[in-house]
């Protein structure tokens, strides 16, 4: 790969100090030092980032500028018709989204003896569930307990967590290890079976479990496969662009589209699961990101049209070290667990400026004050970017380490001739996760009777920052709990007559509001095309 | 700028894009053939050739380099062959694969499944161990596998490779890698209620005391 001459003679510093910044702990930030760091320099405090929601339950509390327009945008049916009195798929429970939380809440949903049905506009498998790295989070060994696996996760959100949600969470926590152990899922364990646990940013007990770097992949590739073997109808390559409910005002299905033929299909459900995942394709405030293609928001859209809530819309969480060098894997996650192993955040004069394992929004906001404050970074193809010295890896693991546990990064960074366990590679913050989303109850269910939500389109359970590990945790915890909650739910549903008028609705609070917009939402897939 | 040919048809796109991004750069809107983009969901498998070699090379839309004349055919859909069972009947042997999936004793060893790996595995070498009854080796060789499918499109024998190589993971996931004990002891302890009080306690703490806990607390070296 050819470095700029800069970045080889900054290089070449961060070489010369590796010894000593392997040797150094770097302090820790206290409490005040982290609150002044976030509001100076996290893109959530950028004012211009956003703008006030006008219409709806959440009217009045601030949005990202981009998801405020979809939110403001027209419904997909002011362009097409849907007949709901032609019925093409008649269910007990329509997942839309086949994530890692709609693969665990169908498999549950199933197994609780409701009939289910995955609908999902790319392949299942097809979601940030397949791309997380480093790992998920349990209390499960001799030295930890869900209570204080419950105090990380709240000091790490900023104690704004819904404590319920996360007691859930922390507490079926080694339950949906130990229900993935025995689907398949191959965690690292050592000859006598223990778990090898590492720490992430924000943990104070080594709880992360792993599959090597593919830990979501893992996950994901045995989830789809225990959906195929028993035999729940997967409906892909089909969006859902809007709810219907009830004449009782129940969520009551979904109005689908092939995304290839267009063709608009009727799904009549007694209850739906909203597992759409996040909104890193929308690049809020012209971020680069690490989500898969469909990450676009779509269910807090649909939600939203719908009568839901929304919680902690504005709060984004970017991930300290996204690629930044070569240009062709711009923004890509470069997993925490190279840090979690011993890599250090370097600026470019060799100064191991900040400790590596602060929360992820803490560390975020430091790198972007070394580079764009400090002008402490290396030029690099979008902006300054700051090092992280993945050969310290080797140096305090011994050879191999890096290439046993970290396989994937290595080939992301071997394809472009860079050896990472040779020298440092250039970061910068990326949009990784969407820390809000829709609100809950602990049965996963929105204000909307019959409308349930699990996964990252969840609002709440991380406050306004995940710590790592706690998003694999979650779609299996809240993804199973949907599963189950909806297949108890369906057994004394009856449903009325199915109508659309929420959206007629909705549509007019927004025309009476004063908004008129040119866009169609969900918006389903991002607009990379260059215009010819 | 570069000149590729995208199914056959040529574009001029800027040095330096990824094959996926040349043809966004060319105007497709992909629906197919894009997933990830990060290349851990194997959507974009390509296959290519460089015009007046040979050699057909196959790689990751998202992960790979324009070339200079590259004949890009992109492989979106392969129709691999899964064999349903249910994980909990059945068992670690042999007899598992020679029933699920007999064809990969038809394997005639010409290696066209490794040399077409879009992550490099030896894939010939997998199956081998799968046909053994080796699943522990089976998979730890194709842990890295994205299921992209190219080496079943290259496969004389009609093997899915991908599908063996999942099936012999799961088995070694449950079946043959040690239990973890102190998950079973912590999964038991919680279901019969020992964790409840500790978590009560601390739910009911206010905020500030919350806080002094957390920015007092002990970190595991």
């Amino acid at each position: 790969m050819n470095f700029t001459p800069e970045m080889l003679a900054s290089m070449a510093k961060v070489e010369a100090a590796r010894e000593a910044n392997i040797a150094l702990e770097p302090r820790r930030m206290t409490a005040e030092e982290k609150d002044a760091l976030l509001k100076a320099y996290h893109p959530d405090y950028r004012q211009d980032g956003f703008d006030i929601i006008k219409v709806g339950g959440n009217a009045g509390q601030k949005a990202p500028k981009e998801l405020l327009a979809l939110l403001e945008a027209n419904s997909r049916l002011t362009q097409v018709t849907a007949n709901l009195d032609k019925i093409d798929y008649d269910v007990d429970v329509l997942v839309i989204g086949g994530g890692g939380a709609g693969s665990s809440a169908a498999i549950e949903a199933h197994n609780a003896g409701a009939n289910v049905m995955i609908v999902t506009k790319l392949r299942i498998g097809d979601a940030n569930t397949m791309m997380a790295e480093g790992g998920i989070q349990a209390a499960d060994k001799e030295n930890d307990s869900p209570a204080q696996h419950y105090l990380d996760v709240m000091g790490g959100g900023h104690y704004t967590n819904r404590p319920e949600l996360v007691a859930k969470l922390v507490t079926e926590g080694p339950g949906a290890v130990k229900w993935l152990n025995e689907l398949g899922v191959e965690f690292d364990k050592d000859e006598n079976g223990n778990m090898i646990t590492t720490h992430g940013g924000g943990t104070s007990r080594k709880r992360m479990h792993a599959a090597a770097d593919y830990s979501g992949a893992e996950i994901m590739r045995t989830l789809r496969d225990e959906v195929l073997n028993l035999g729940i109808p997967v409906v892909d390559f089909t969006a859902a662009i809007e709810l219907i409910k009830d004449e009782n005002g129940r969520c009551a299905g979904a109005v689908l589209m092939n995304m290839e033929t267009k063709q608009i299909l009727v799904a009549r459900a007694k209850a739906v699961i909203l597992a759409t995942g996040g909104a890193g394709r929308m690049h809020y405030q012209g971020f680069p990101t690490s989500n898969h293609y469909g990450a676009t928001a779509d269910g807090l859209i649909l939600a939203y049209r719908a009568g839901a809530k929304l919680l902690y819309q504005d709060t984004l969480q970017y991930h300290p070290t996204g690629a930044a060098f070569p240009n062709q894997i711009y923004g890509a996650l470069v997993t925490e667990k190279v840090r979690s192993l011993g890599a250090k955040v370097i600026n470019r004069d060799g100064v191991a400026f900040v400790h590596p394992l602060e929360t992820r929004d803490v560390e975020a906001a430091a790198v972007i004050r070394e580079c764009d404050d400090r002008k402490l970074g290396v030029e690099a193809p979008n902006g300054q970017a700051v090092w992280l010295d993945t050969p310290m890896i080797d140096m305090i693991h011994g050879a191999g380490t890096l290439e046993k546990r970290l396989p994937a990064m290595l080939r992301m960074y071997m394809k472009y001739d860079i050896d990472m366990r040779k020298v440092p590679i250039l970061i910068y913050p990326t949009l990784h996760y969407q820390n809000g989303g829709i609100e809950i109850d602990v049965n996963d269910e929105t204000c909307v009777p019959g409308l349930f939500v699990a996964g990252e389109a969840v609002g709440g359970i991380h406050g306004r920052n995940r710590l790592m590990g706690n998003s694999l945790l979650d779609i299996i915890v809240f993804g199973r709990n949907a599963g189950k909650a909806t297949a108890r739910a369906v057994k004394d549903v009856h449903l009325g007559k199915l109508t659309l008028k929420h959206v007629d609705e909705y549509a007019k609070a927004l025309a009476d509001a004063g908004i008129h917009s040119d866009i169609v939402s969900p918006k389903l897939l991002p607009d990379y095309a260059r215009r010819v | 700028m570069v000149n590729v040919y995208l199914m056959g048809k040529k574009y001029e796109v800027p040095e330096g894009l990824t094959i996926m991004g040349a043809m966004e750069y060319a105007g497709y809107q992909l629906v197919r053939g894009c997933g990830c983009r990060n290349g851990f969901c194997g959507a974009c498998a390509t296959i290519y050739r460089i015009k007046g070699e040979r050699e057909l090379k196959v790689a990751l839309a998202c992960q790979t380099t324009v070339q200079e004349n590259m004949y890009v055919a992109t492989l979106p859909f392969f129709p691999l062959e899964k064999q349903v069972y249910d994980i909990n009947e059945i068992k670690p042997d042999a007899q598992v694969m020679m029933q699920l999936y007999p064809e990969i004793y038809s394997c005639i060893g010409c290696n066209a499944c490794t040399n077409s790996c879009s992550q490099g595995l030896d894939v010939m070498q997998y199956i081998a161990a799968a046909q053994r009854g080796d699943f522990k080796a089976c998979a730890e060789m194709s842990f890295d596998c994205v299921m992209c499918g190219i080496c079943s499109s290259r496969c004389p024998a009609g093997i899915s490779h991908p599908q063996v190589a999942l099936l012999a993971r799961r088995l070694n996931g449950k079946y043959i890698a040690p239990e973890a004990k102190h998950l079973t002891k912590r999964v038991k302890e919680i279901e019969d209620g020992l964790c409840k009080e500790a978590m009560e306690a601390i739910m009911a703490k206010p905020v500030e005391e919350l806080k002094e806990l957390y920015n007092t607390r002990s970190i595991e070296k």
